[in-house]
Parts: C-alpha cells; sequence; structure tokens
C-alpha cells in the first residue's frame, strides 16, 4: 500500500513521545491543525525499503472522545477521511503494565476500521509488575493488527516497527470489538460512559486469556517512598521552593560564562566588521546594527536551554504531576487549578508555550484566569533585562553566608511575579462569572530517570522557535532601531550639530570631547530622541529618563529587545574602536541636568519591578488572541498590566530613593 | 445513602458500586473508574485534597469532589 501519513495515538505517559522522536529524529515540526488551536507536530520517518512517509504525533488522549479541547483534534482527524491530516494508518502506543486502561483507547480506534499496529511500552516495568503478557494470543483477539514490543528508552524495537510500518496492509472491515456507532457516542455523553463500560467488560475476559499474574500486583516501592517525601505536607512544599531556587541560582550562575562569550564574540566581530569593509551607511548597517542585533539574540540561549533543561527534567521524572497534586488544593482559592501550575511554570520559561499549554484545563473559566495571568510569570525574556540591571544595581556579595545577593533579588523579583500572578487571579475569579466546574482526574506516573535524548531535542525545539520565531523580530527592530537612532530631521540634527561646533570655537575643546559631544547631540535629536523625550515626563516619576523610554517603547514588541535596544543606543554613541562594554557604558550615565548617576538602586529596582508588570510582548498578545478567540482579553491584558506596571514602579522608586 | 469514595481514608480499599451520572461520569469510566473495579485510597495530597487512588494498577488523583461521585459498596478493606 502506498502509505503517506501514519498517526501516533495513545495515553499520557506512555512513551509516545520518545516513539516519535527515535522515528524522526530532529526531523520533525510543529505546525497547526486548521479550525484549532493545538500544536500539530508532524516529522519524517525513512522506511526499510528507502520510502519516507510523514509521522504525526497526536495529542496524548485516554479516549477518542474529547473531555477538553486538545482532544477533540483526535477523533476529527482519525473519523474523517476528508480531514486534511487523516492518516492511512494509526500505531496505538499502550502501556504493558497498565494494559487494561490502555486497551480502551486501542479498541476505540481498533472499531474506527483503520489499518493498525499496536506498540506495546513499558514491558520492564509490567514484568516489575509481575504481569505476564502473551502477545501472540493477544493478536488472535485482533485481525488484522501487528503488535510488537518497543523500548522507548532504549530504541529497542524501533527498527522492528519501521518494518511493520512499511509493510502495512488496508483490509477488509473487521467486526467491531463493541458494536457502537460513533456519531451517536459523540452526540450522547451518558452513551459514551456505557459504551466505556462494556469495552472494559471485554477488555476484563480478554486479559484473562492473555495475561498471567504471577504473585500480588505490588506497587513500585521506591515511588512509594519518595511519594512519603515529595507530597509531605511540610517537605513537599519546602522540596518544590527549594527545586525553584536551585533552578535559578544555577541559571545564574552557569548560564553567565557562556553569555560573556557570546557578548565578547559579537562585539569582535563587529569591529573586525568595521576594520574590514570600506566605510560607509552599509558597514554601519552590518556593524552597528545587524551584528549586535544577532548577538542580542544568541545570547539568551544559554539561559533558555538551561530553563527548558530543568523544566523538562521535571515533566519526565514524574515530579510534575507531583507538583499539580500538591498544588490543586492551594491555588484553588486564587480561581486557578492544580493543572494551571504547569503553564503558570512554563511561563517562567515563555508565557507562549504556557497559555498554549492552558488549553488542557477543560473549565472555560480557570483556563482564561490561566492565560490572563501567565504574562505575569517571570518569563526567560524578562531574564536578560533583569541580569544586565541586578549586574548594574546590586552588589555583588554574599548574604547569610553563602546567598549570592544577586541571585537572591532574581529570586525576589520572580516571586513578585508569582504573588502578583495569584492575586490578580483571585480578583478575576471574584470578576469572572461562570456555572462549569473544573475537574482534575490525573494520572501520577511512577517516577522513572529522564530520557537525555528526549529531553535533548526538546530544548533542541524550543531554542529553535526562540532564534527563528522570537529572533526574526529582534533583528529587525534592532535594524529598525539603528536607522531610527541613526537619522532624524535633517535640519533639527544640522542645527544641534552646529551649536556644538560653536561651541568649540568657544571653549576650545579636545577633539575626542567634540566627538563624544557630536554623537551626543545626534541621537538626543534622532527620530528615537524624539520619542523617548516625547515620554519622559510620564516616566521620570519612576525614575526613568529619555533613553530609558526608547528602550521601553520598543520593548512593546518584545521584552529582551530592551537589552538590545540599550546596547544599540549607546553603541551609536560610542566609538566602537574603544571597546566599552554595555556595562561599563551603563554605569557611566549620569543625568545631563543633574549630573547623578542615571541607574542607581532606587531606578534600577523600580524599572525592573516595571518589568515585572508591564505587558510588553507582541507575541503573547497574538497568542491570547489566538486562544481566547477575541481580542477582548488581549486588550482587557495590556491594560490592567500596563497600570499594574507604573503604579508599582512608581512606589518602588519612591520607597528607595 | 451509600458511601462514596471521598470518605475513604488512605490505605482503605474497596469495590466500586456505580458511578453518579454527572458530565463527568464518562471521564471517570475512562480513566477505569467503573463498576466492579477495585480502588485503593494510597494518599492525601498535603491539605488534604486531592487523593491519590490506585486504579488497578496505576495512579490516579483526584478531587474530593470528584470522588463523592463514586459510589462504593458498601465495605471497607
Amino acid at each position: 500500500m502506498e502509505l503517506k501519513r501514519i498517526a501516533l495515538i495513545g495515553n499520557p505517559n506512555t512513551g509516545k513521545s520518545s516513539i516519535f522522536n527515535h522515528l524522526t529524529g530532529l526531523n520533525q515540526h510543529v505546525g497547526n491543525f486548521p479550525g484549532v488551536t493545538v500544536d500539530k507536530k508532524s516529522g519524517t520517518a525513512q522506511l526499510p525499503s528507502g520510502r519516507k512517509i510523514e509521522v504525526l504525533d497526536l495529542p496524548g488522549t485516554y479516549s477518542i472522545f474529547p473531555r477538553s479541547k486538545d482532544e477533540r483534534i483526535v477523533i476529527d482527524v482519525l473519523r474523517d477521511a476528508k480531514n486534511a491530516n487523516h492518516p492511512d494508518a494509526v500505531v496505538v502506543i499502550a502501556d504493558a503494565s497498565n494494559l487494561k486502561r490502555n486497551l480502551l483507547l486501542f479498541t476505540q480506534v481498533y472499531d474506527l476500521q483503520l489499518p493498525l499496529i499496536l506498540v506495546l511500552t513499558m514491558q520492564d516495568v509490567a514484568e516489575k509488575k509481575k504481569a505476564e503478557l502473551n502477545i501472540a494470543a493477544l493478536q488472535k483477539q485482533f485481525e488484522n493488527v501487528q503488535m510488537l514490543y518497543v523500548n522507548g528508552r532504549t530504541g529497542e524495537g524501533i527498527d522492528a516497527l519501521r518494518i511493520e510500518m512499511d509493510s502495512i496492509q488496508p483490509h477488509t472491515s473487521r467486526e467491531k470489538f463493541v458494536d457502537s456507532s460513533v456519531e451517536n457516542l459523540l452526540a450522547d455523553k451518558s452513551a459514551q460512559a456505557v459504551d466505556a463500560q462494556k469495552r472494559f467488560a471485554e477488555i476484563r475476559k480478554l486479559l484473562l486469556i492473555i495475561q498471567h499474574k504471577k504473585g500480588s500486583n505490588s506497587q513500585n516501592t521506591t515511588s512509594e517512598k519518595l511519594d512519603s517525601l515529595l507530597v509531605h505536607p511540610i517537605f513537599g512544599y519546602v522540596i518544590f521552593i527549594g527545586i525553584l531556587l536551585f533552578i535559578f541560582q544555577v541559571i545564574f550562575s552557569i548560564a553567565s560564562y557562556p553569555m560573556q562569550w557570546i557578548d565578547g564574540t559579537f562585539l569582535q566581530l563587529s569591529q573586525w566588521t568595521k576594520g574590514l569593509m570600506p566605510a560607509g551607511v552599509f558597514t554601519d548597517l552590518v556593524a552597528e546594527g545587524i551584528i549586535p542585533g544577532i548577538g542580542g539574540v544568541v545570547v539568551f540561549v544559554p539561559q533558555i536551554a538551561l530553563l527548558f533543561f530543568f523544566l523538562a527534567v521535571l515533566e519526565e521524572t514524574g515530579y510534575m504531576s507531583r507538583v499539580v497534586f500538591i498544588m490543586d488544593k492551594l491555588v484553588r482559592p486564587f480561581g486557578l487549578n492544580g493543572k494551571s501550575v504547569v503553564p503558570l511554570m512554563s511561563s517562567v520559561a515563555c508565557a507562549i508555550p504556557g497559555i498554549m499549554a492552558a488549553r488542557t484545563i477543560s473549565s472555560w473559566k480557570d483556563r482564561i484566569i490561566t492565560i490572563m495571568v501567565a504574562p505575569l510569570m517571570s518569563c526567560s525574556a524578562r531574564i536578560p533585562v533583569f541580569t544586565l540591571l541586578i549586574a548594574l544595581v546590586i552588589p555583588n556579595e554574599q548574604v547569610l553566608g553563602f546567598f549570592n545577593l544577586q541571585g537572591l533579588v532574581l529570586f525576589m523579583l520572580y516571586a513578585l511575579g508569582l504573588v502578583s500572578a495569584l492575586l490578580v487571579a483571585a480578583v478575576m475569579k471574584f470578576l469572572l462569572r461562570s456555572t462549569d466546574k473544573g475537574f482534575l482526574l490525573l494520572e501520577v506516573p511512577s517516577y522513572q530517570l529522564p530520557r537525555w535524548r528526549h529531553i535533548f531535542i526538546t530544548i533542541w525545539e524550543k531554542v529553535r522557535i526562540f532564534i527563528f520565531d522570537a529572533g526574526k523580530v529582534i533583528v529587525a527592530i534592532s535594524i529598525l532601531l539603528w536607522a531610527l537612532a541613526s537619522y532624524g530631521p535633517t535640519e533639527r540634527m544640522n542645527n544641534a550639530v552646529q551649536k556644538v561646533e560653536l561651541a568649540q570655537a568657544e571653549n576650545h575643546l579636545s577633539q575626542e570631547e567634540y566627538e563624544k559631544q557630536v554623537n551626543a547631540v545626534k541621537l538626543e535629536n534622532s527620530y528615537i530622541g524624539i520619542m523617548g523625550k516625547a515620554i519622559e515626563p510620564a516616566i521620570a516619576p519612576l525614575g526613568f529618563d529619555w533613553k530609558i523610554g526608547i528602550s521601553l517603547i520598543t520593548s512593546f514588541a518584545a521584552r529582551e529587545v530592551f537589552v538590545g535596544s540599550m546596547a544599540t543606543i549607546y553603541s551609536v554613541n560610542e566609538d566602537f574602536e574603544e571597546d566599552n562594554s554595555l556595562m561599563k557604558r551603563l554605569k557611566e550615565e549620569k543625568h545631563a541636568d543633574t549630573g547623578q548617576p542615571v541607574y542607581t538602586l532606587a531606578s534600577g529596582m523600580s524599572l525592573m519591578v516595571f518589568y515585572v508588570y508591564a505587558m510588553q510582548c507582541m507575541a503573547t498578545l497574538a497568542i491570547v488572541k489566538r486562544e481566547t478567540k477575541s481580542w477582548k482579553w488581549p486588550i482587557i491584558q495590556v491594560i490592567y498590566m500596563g497600570i499594574l506596571a507604573y503604579l508599582a514602579a512608581l512606589l518602588t522608586f519612591n520607597i528607595l530613593s | 445513602m451509600s458511601i462514596t469514595l471521598k470518605s475513604y481514608k488512605p490505605g482503605q480499599s474497596g469495590h466500586v458500586k456505580s458511578i453518579t451520572a454527572n458530565g463527568l461520569a464518562p471521564k471517570l469510566v475512562e480513566m477505569g473508574i467503573y463498576e466492579g473495579q477495585l480502588l485503593k485510597v494510597l494518599y492525601r495530597a498535603p491539605l488534604g485534597d486531592p487523593i491519590a487512588v490506585d486504579v488497578g494498577g496505576y495512579v490516579l488523583s483526584l478531587r474530593l469532589d470528584e470522588a463523592a461521585l463514586v459510589q462504593m459498596e458498601n465495605e471497607k478493606l
């Protein structure tokens, strides 16, 4: 059969993603299903015959009948042969250690009459549970279904799966496992419960034939021991906070080394380009606009990779579902749900995947609240802003013996975001009216060691999205900024430069001093200077000057643009040959009128607090619009977060100065 | 009035008698909670809610509200 597309389907935690990764390697991409907002993960697999086929990784589900928006796509794709993503064949991934529940989904797909392969995973766990499976006997019960074991961890059995995929045949319609109409069931929820019970009754009978239990069904005792600690009333929370603190400390201390190296490399590259190419507008564009712009993207990769590494490890080991378990009751008074905790924690990396992850929350109200507060969680785009400002205004000292003061301030900023998210959620719970009740019903998987290959692919995927999606915006804005900062109304520019020339004639300034002043007035009178000055009166009470104003304006595209903007603003104003890093330049920055440093503890903290609250991310707003299907929510988000940012920064500046 | 899963303490187990008709019923069945299934409460979250239940070899966490929909045979093993 000419097979073009094959779909993978299975319960969550069956190792489906590992098998997808083994089949496709890095040859995979993330897209969208038309009409809905679920991520479509697909890739290309090479079969032994040399053919290539598309492998579609459907979202993990317990049933083909949707209980949440995330699951709706499964039945749409499988049932409708005209659907653009309809597969020619399906691979059902089932956990052999929990066969009864996994076979429910398998029998549902079996009755859809699609060509089928059943892959059994977790054979090792099943053996530990002393459940011996007669796979040949199972195969006898289902017409035309190839069955095999695959170890998602080691990849054992993947080659056999490829061979099966290569030789899969169309078949005449099968006798249904349970005779029911999918159309009728889709319309009637209570009939779904009856159908599922019928299936379970049949599966039970089947398991008596195919499965031999040797001894008692003993639980994984290591998991039990770990759980007695990790969901402990006191230690559970202490450990959770400890893990978060550890992650932030590690990110802050380790990531700074590669970041400094990247920073230096791009600076050298800039200087080298300037020296090599003939002087002119094009050279300036490359050396002062494009190269620093790309550097400004690449420099965050170490932090983002580290963050996603830790999040993936927490997810992989099974700890994340314990977090849902211990946090559910705690966050419910705030209008959130245990499942909100994972989207909110993901928002610590980036609000965009966080907001998209909120789709698994079936209650509309819980979901909206999670989406609305997710951008308050400190995302990785804030890290460069915080990193720069902390290094600038917070001394690098040890406090209480072993805490790094800079790390502690970073932790406090994250905590401020979290607490604010909870408080806003509580207010929204009160304001939003809704009748539907959310549910939890979450599988708690046994602890397992992380699959490093799987984690590596996750990190690669996230970093790639950052570099190519966010990166485009950052580089584009860096170039735009360079242009806006280099050019201005001609007459105004000329007049300003003339004034400096006159001053030089009177005061006999040194050549160096003269050039600095010319550059300063040029920047001040460029288009960007005009914009920044226009908003200066509004932001002066927060301790910000017009240069910060410029960066605030450009940050509305994305927060991380702040640092790039600063670099561009100051590098235009600075002679490249002198090799002045951004940090040194900012430390020297003084208010023009008073001669006081611009970056003090008060103004630095005020700026950081502003960034905790302000909704400065166009991409997040676009996602919120897409997820809520309305401009209403993103607009409310911009306004409420903007007001919070202004008031909180005002308060911070006045307390500290 | 029969007892529900909600009243079970950690360590106690029993068989499911029926599921209260509710929008959540099909979801509970899909997760393996249906008539005749043996359930064992393993542990509770620090604040007493949700609870973790062994459902024929795997662990499911559910809220007390959800456990209240699960009618149990009149036994606590």
